[in-house]
């Protein structure tokens, strides 16, 4: 056996299929995303080339850098919450009554369609018939919020069911490294009279950094390169206050012909990600890192 | 070196046949019973159009039909059909002529969308079998939406204009009368927003509903070629009138005309408000009208309570009571690259008019060609509509179609800014005409 899977040939064989599948699915659209960011094209007719006009229009396009800027305010949320989805995970590990339906219940947003829970809570912000604005109303507010309608409040307004969507995904990595902290070592610190606090601090934390450090860059990149709540919920709208650069790109694709342009956008929306990848993985660094990515 | 030779043309072996597979996936959706019976001498005519039986039966039925009868009048000709529903028959059409497979027939939309496609030579004149006849038939205004520099590549087989549509008994109930001068309808928003009514819903997510409240200020200040002339560029956006019926939509707005959120509701959204009789009027296209007649899903009740009004005249404005927002909806194409240019052709006049005969009476949908509404068994609110149609002084074809995709954007953009109160009107203005310029 061993002498099999030292055989080069057969090496190469088992990892071809995989390496293909990358190949053709990822690194050569990928490849042709760059090309096509040189070109002029409305995605129909021929295709000119420009040179590197797009690329230079991205670096001025004021509506591309807003959009970025909205898509890096949701990685900051989505990087805060999961100091939430922690805590909520924490409690849960600790044995309480009931962890395990509640762990559930947690999980359940997980399994929706992101355009399902895009119409939920369409349906929740509604502002004349919402349940949003049924609660505030009940407790006596009145000049509710339009909540979508309102360029100011309209993108915080789709984190939350972001951050409600994720919450699932990140509370069952947590739960499943919290769970692998050894039990000795716990019990250990608990006969020399730590406090459960002091346990969930200065024990499990440390232990867990490195799932930590693996999320925070799930987060991060994740939401960079985020479309789908935004784009059913409000198509990037109204005028452009809460389009991302994900949307954006779709907009300039689909919706205004520019494919040479969007391809651009597409690839400047994978640098920005490569760059924010190393950016936090160099903040994240420590010296005894186990978990490489 | 020899094991990379045989790796690298292995990865060519296997990614050429994954290629392969997804272009034949393409082919493989039609309806394989039909394509594979018939076949041998016949001429074979592929159609794409976008009523799948499920969702549009009246419309998939009567196409079904016209092909049926137009293949046991021609036995040589066998007509093949792809159906798709709307967005992915959209975004199927952009990605066949990218790659020179365009049906023989095919449905597209007016001016904007039809453009590329022109211009990248995809889609066949069809001006001569207009001029055999067939152009009398259609309501002026009507083809021409479907022409570019002189040549016509689609014949439309929908028409539609929008009314405002309201709700008799909520007029009733606060002694309303139906306005026909803009100081009469200001008066019927403000009773309406002072009892708490919503007095017009609008699904301005949607962006081009909001297009059309803006369209009919300004048709009704500065006349229909106020707007026309600035997108066409023989006049200027910051024109006067453009300018003033910003400002007075501006006022509607800060009165409350406009349904709570209207800037975040979908179209959808936003018509509940009215069905749900919520809101006292509505400005929608005709293609509404099933839900106020023939629709088995509405109440009846309801039906009897709806009615429409033409959009008040503006006191010192150029335009007429009788001059509509609207335009075709979608219409026929014939493929420039199709091997049946000819029977291609003569089956596409032949559904134009067949089509006409029948899709008010079965499907409710108002044909692009003149209708004879004196023998059919019709809604009164259609054979009004219809008989409005044929006293319309002009019909001013929805903006965003008008405009190219880009400038289109920021149309759509500044009216949502416009009713969101983000822009001034002057801002509002001189944003359009700058956007309109910059592609001149």
């Amino acid at each position: 056996m061993r002498n099999v899977m030292s055989n080069k040939f057969v090496i190469t064989l088992y990892t071809l299929p995989a390496l293909l599948l990358i190949l053709v699915l990822i690194y050569i659209p990928i490849a042709m995303t760059g090309y096509y960011g040189l070109m002029k094209w409305d995605g129909i007719g021929d295709m000119t080339f420009i040179g590197l006009e797009n690329y230079i229009k991205l670096m001025q396009d004021g509506k591309f850098w807003t959009s970025a800027g909205h898509s890096f305010l949701l990685g900051l949320f989505s990087t805060l919450s999961l100091l939430i989805y922690l805590a909520i995970s924490l409690v849960l590990a600790s044995k309480i009554k009931g962890s395990d339906l509640l762990r559930k219940i947690y999980l359940i947003p997980m399994l929706l369609s992101s355009v399902a829970i895009a119409q939920l809570w369409l349906k929740i912000f509604d502002p004349s018939n919402g349940m949003a604005n049924r609660i505030l109303e009940f407790f006596g507010v009145e000049n509710t919020p339009i909540w979508l309608a309102d360029p100011d409040i309209a993108l915080y307004a789709i984190f939350i069911p972001i951050v409600w969507q994720y919450a699932g995904f990140y509370i069952l990595i947590y739960y499943a490294a919290l769970k692998n902290v050894p039990e000795e070592v716990v019990e250990a610190a608990r006969i020399d009279g730590a406090s459960p606090l002091q346990i969930a601090f200065k024990i499990k934390l440390p232990l867990i950094s490195g799932v930590f450090k693996v999320t925070i860059m799930l987060a991060i990149v994740g939401s960079l390169k985020y479309f789908d709540l935004i784009y059913v919920m409000t198509g990037g709208g109204p005028n452009g206050a809460s389009e991302v650069m994900a949307s954006y790109m779709y907009k300039e694709a689909f919706k205004l012909n520019n494919f040479g342009y969007a391809s651009a956008i597409g690839f400047g929306l994978l640098v920005i990600c490569l760059g924010m990848t190393w950016l936090t993985s160099r903040l994240t660094k420590s010296e005894n890192d186990e978990v490489q990515y | 070196m020899k094991k990379k030779a045989f790796s690298v043309a292995m990865s060519l072996a296997l990614a050429g046949s994954l290629v392969l597979a997804g272009c034949s996936s393409s082919s493989s959706s039609e309806k394989e019973g039909e394509s594979s019976s018939s076949g041998g001498d016949k001429t074979v005519v592929k159609m794409m159009h976008l009523w799948p039986e499920g969702s549009s039966k009246a419309q998939f039925t009567i196409v079904d039909d016209i092909i049926k009868t137009y293949e046991t009048e021609h036995p040589d000709v066998d007509i093949q059909t792809e159906i798709l529903a709307n967005e992915q028959y959209k975004e199927k059409i952009k990605v066949l002529s990218a790659s020179n497979e365009l049906p023989d027939v095919g449905i597209t939309w007016a001016a904007g969308y039809m453009e590329p496609f022109v211009e990248g030579n995809m889609f066949a004149p069809l001006d001569d079998i207009l001029e055999s006849g067939l152009k009398d038939q259609f309501v002026p205004g009507t083809v021409e939406a479907f022409a570019l520099d002189n040549k016509t590549y689609g014949l439309p087989l929908e028409l539609n204009i929008a009314p405002v549509y309201y709700n008799k008994e909520i007029f009733a109930k606060y002694k309303l009368e139906v306005p026909t001068t803009y100081d009469e309808f200001l008066n019927v928003v403000k009773t309406l927003a002072d009892n708490g009514v919503t007095p017009a819903t609008v699904g301005n997510k949607d962006r081009w509903t909001g297009s059309m409240w803006y369209m009919y200020l300004a048709d009704r200040i500065g006349g229909p070629e106020s707007l026309n002339n600035a997108i066409s560029r023989t006049g200027s956006f910051e024109d006067p009138a453009l300018v003033k019926a910003a400002e007075e939509l501006e006022k509607l707005v800060d009165m409350g005309a406009f349904v709570k959120g209207y800037n975040g509701l979908s179209n959808d959204e936003a018509k509940g408000h009215f069905m749900n009789e919520q809101a006292g009027m509505y400005i929608m296209g005709t293609w509404e009208l099933p839900n106020y007649t023939t629709s088995p899903d509405v109440p009846q009740e309801f039906k009897d309570k709806i009615g429409y009004f033409k959009f008040p005249t503006y006191e010192g404005g150029k335009g007429d009571i009788d001059s509509f927002v609207g335009g075709p909806g979608v219409g026929l194409f014939v493929s420039e690259d199709s091997k049946v240019k000819d029977v291609a052709k003569d089956f596409v006049s032949y559904l134009v008019e067949e089509w006409g005969k029948r899709s008010v009476t079965e499907a409710g949908v108002i044909p692009a060609t003149k209708v004879d509404t004196s023998g059919a068994d019709l809604a009164q609110l259609y054979i009004d509509i219809l008989d409005d149609l044929n006293s319309a002084s002009n019909i001013t074809l929805y903006a965003d179609v008008q405009m190219s995709a880009g400038v289109a954007d920021v149309h759509l953009n500044m009216i949502q800014a416009l009713f969101g109160g983000e822009v001034s009107p002057k801002e509002f203005a001189k944003t359009q005409e700058e956007a309109l310029a910059s592609e001149e």
